[in-house]
């Protein structure tokens, strides 16, 4: 799930604060139900069987067939567990995915303008500034929209939006680290830009961005769910936790289930990735 | 101070005219023609392009773009696609709603989050941790969930708070304080989704800045001289802790928009979101466009005047 912290200097084990304890409890159990969601259902997520006597039943009850629902069924008879568990493998890839990319496109942008801190630095940097200081969900709905939505594209927009302030936190750390003398040595010595990149300046910002990767997947997540909720993500019959509480707002009235359900996960998950990302960045800050 | 200000409205002015290029450019790329959309199918290739040369559709992208800019610049944003109606009409009608939203919010977040995190900051450990708690899960709530989450209890169940747009439908007809009243039932939903949001980010970052303020050698100097905790935590560390805080408040200003987006749409509160998101829906270009600009232009001000706050608050930037 997480990388480990780079080398630090007491090395006293991340695993000693309670908040990573936790948050990694609720990402693990998350992954493992995403992973092994066939074996944890009684039932189908997209199939529906005798709609009008498995509808609308509430959590812990039997349905005629004799089929057991954790968490009751929506309005067209389907089983809620079912569609969490598996809304979690969309949850959780295209949190990982997005983060990744866009965790992958900042440190490149933060590193590169860090080094060649000429007009490509400035060049880089203020595209930066740019992306940062338009709204973000704005460029969502108008990069959703105009494409057919799809998980993939899902991706691609929240990698697209998510890569900037990763850039700014890697771009800080890699000019402060650009004026210590080991970089000089090393320059001294020889070593050409491709190579301080590559030997010093990376493996001095992986706290940083490890950090920033735990709080952006959070956003991550809880954007795709929002791009489902508006229908711009993930298309039912597909479960995304986003679509599941999109469809649970007409049956607000007589099945409260169908929304609060996923949107409990959703919290719990993106509690998880803040804490996991509090906790990182108070190590990286030692008060 | 000037010559900043004038710098930082010129780069403001910049990243509103990127964001119109960018959403432009976005526009045309994308598959799709608007054109086809208003013929429908059925059209003859004639048809079709007699449409897309009275659009403008058929000259090249830089020319489109300058010409819309010329446009915009003087005020004519177009007319809508999907409704036929003037754009600047729309636009006009819509921003009050989520400028009265967001703003509001804007401040009842910080005077809550600031409150919050000061009184974190003095509370025993127990109490910290329960108030910690709160805050991370308020800022893991999605809007639209909590907004739901509300209409249920509220609406639903209590049956005391309407859950749906800014007026009933009888407004109307309601005598002005009566009007009032109704308004003011329409916005607490909202507002309190938008709010409550926005709190648990506010106070995790008051309670850091204090705690970090609360180790600086000038409040061991105020307790040599015999001064109280309480009259320390008041005068001087909270005005230290203010000043990173003001400058959150510059960048908080987009994700409040984002927020208002999601919460608009839910209780189908008649702002700039809304108008977005059915006008993204329905590919109504101009719409878009014009959505997009005004939402930017709100982002930039807010940004600037979070910067001219912070001079009134930190001499030393002034």
């Amino acid at each position: 799930m997480t990388a480990p912290p780079a080398r630090t200097r007491e090395r006293d084990p991340l695993l000693s604060d309670g908040r990573v304890r936790l948050a990694l409890a609720i990402l693990g159990s998350a992954g493992l139900a995403a992973l092994f969601a066939p074996l944890l259902v009684t039932a189908h997520p997209h199939a529906t069987g005798d709609v009008t006597a498995t509808r609308f039943l509430p959590p812990f009850a039997t349905d005629p067939a004799q089929v057991f629902h954790p968490l009751g069924t929506d309005r067209l008879g389907r089983d809620v567990w079912a569609r969490l568990v598996y809304g979690a493998r969309v949850s959780l890839a295209t949190g990982l995915l997005a983060t990744g990319l866009a965790v992958l496109w900042g440190t490149l942008v933060g590193t590169a303008a860090g080094v060649w801190q000429g007009w490509l630095g400035i060049g880089l940097m203020a595209l930066t500034d740019f992306f940062l200081a338009l709204p973000r969900v704005v460029l969502l709905l108008v990069l959703a929209a105009l494409w057919k939505p799809s998980g993939t594209l899902v991706i691609v927009v929240l990698a697209l939006t998510g890569w900037m302030s990763v850039a700014r936190l890697v771009y800080g750390e890699t000019r402060s680290l650009m004026a210590r003398d080991f970089i000089a040595t090393a320059r001294a010595l020889g070593a050409g830009r491709p190579r301080l990149v590559r030997r010093h300046v990376l493996p001095n910002v992986l706290t940083p961005v490890v950090t920033a990767a735990a709080l952006g997947l959070g956003h991550a997540i809880m954007l795709e769910a929002g791009l489902s909720f508006l229908g711009l993500g993930v298309q039912p019959p597909a479960p995304s936790w986003g679509n599941m509480i999109a469809s649970g707002r007409d049956t607000l009235v007589n099945a409260p289930w169908v929304a609060i359900a996923p949107g409990l996960a959703l919290v719990l998950v993106v509690v998880a990735a803040s804490l996991l990302g509090d906790a990182l960045a108070d190590r990286l800050t030692p008060s | 101070m000037w010559r900043r200000l004038l710098l930082r409205l010129a780069a403001g002015l910049g990243v509103v005219v990127g964001a119109t290029t960018l959403t432009f450019l976005l526009l045309h790329l994308a598959p799709g023609d608007p054109a086809l959309h208003l013929v429908g199918p059925a059209a003859s290739p004639e048809q079709l392009a007699a449409r897309r040369t009275a659009l403008g559709l058929d000259r090249p992208l830089p020319l489109q773009y300058a010409a819309w800019l010329r446009r915009a610049a003087t005020g004519d944003w177009g007319e809508s696609v999907a409704t036929g109606r003037p754009v600047a009409g729309m636009l006009g009608q819509a921003w009050p709603a989520t400028a009265l939203l967001v703003g509001l919010s804007l401040a009842l977040t910080y005077l809550l989050g600031v409150s919050l995190g000061v009184v974190q900051s003095a509370a025993g450990r127990r109490a910290d941790t329960a108030l910690s708690a709160l805050s991370v899960a308020l800022y893991a709530m999605p809007g639209y969930w909590l907004a739901l989450m509300l209409i249920l209890v509220f609406t639903y169940q209590l049956r005391v708070l309407p859950a749906f747009g800014a007026a009933g439908l009888d407004a109307d007809f309601l005598a002005p304080g009566a009007r009032l009243m109704d308004r003011l039932r329409h916005l607490v939903l909202p507002l309190a989704t938008l709010t409550l949001i926005g709190v648990g980010g506010i106070a995790r970052y008051v309670r850091g800045a204090m705690r970090h303020a609360a180790g600086a050698p000038f409040v061991l100097a105020l307790r040599a001289r015999g001064i109280g905790e309480a009259r320390i935590r008041a005068l001087h560390l909270l005005r230290n802790a203010l000043v990173p805080v003001v400058t959150l408040l510059g960048l908080s200003l987009p994700a409040l928009f984002s927020g208002a987006v999601f919460v608009e749409a839910v209780f189908a509160w008649p702002g700039v979101g809304r108008l977005m998101v059915e006008a993204v829906s329905a590919r109504d270009y101009p719409v878009v466009m014009a959505a997009t600009t005004v939402s930017a232009a709100l982002v930039v001000l807010g940004n600037l005047a979070a910067d001219l706050l912070l001079a009134a608050v930190d001499p030393r930037v002034r």
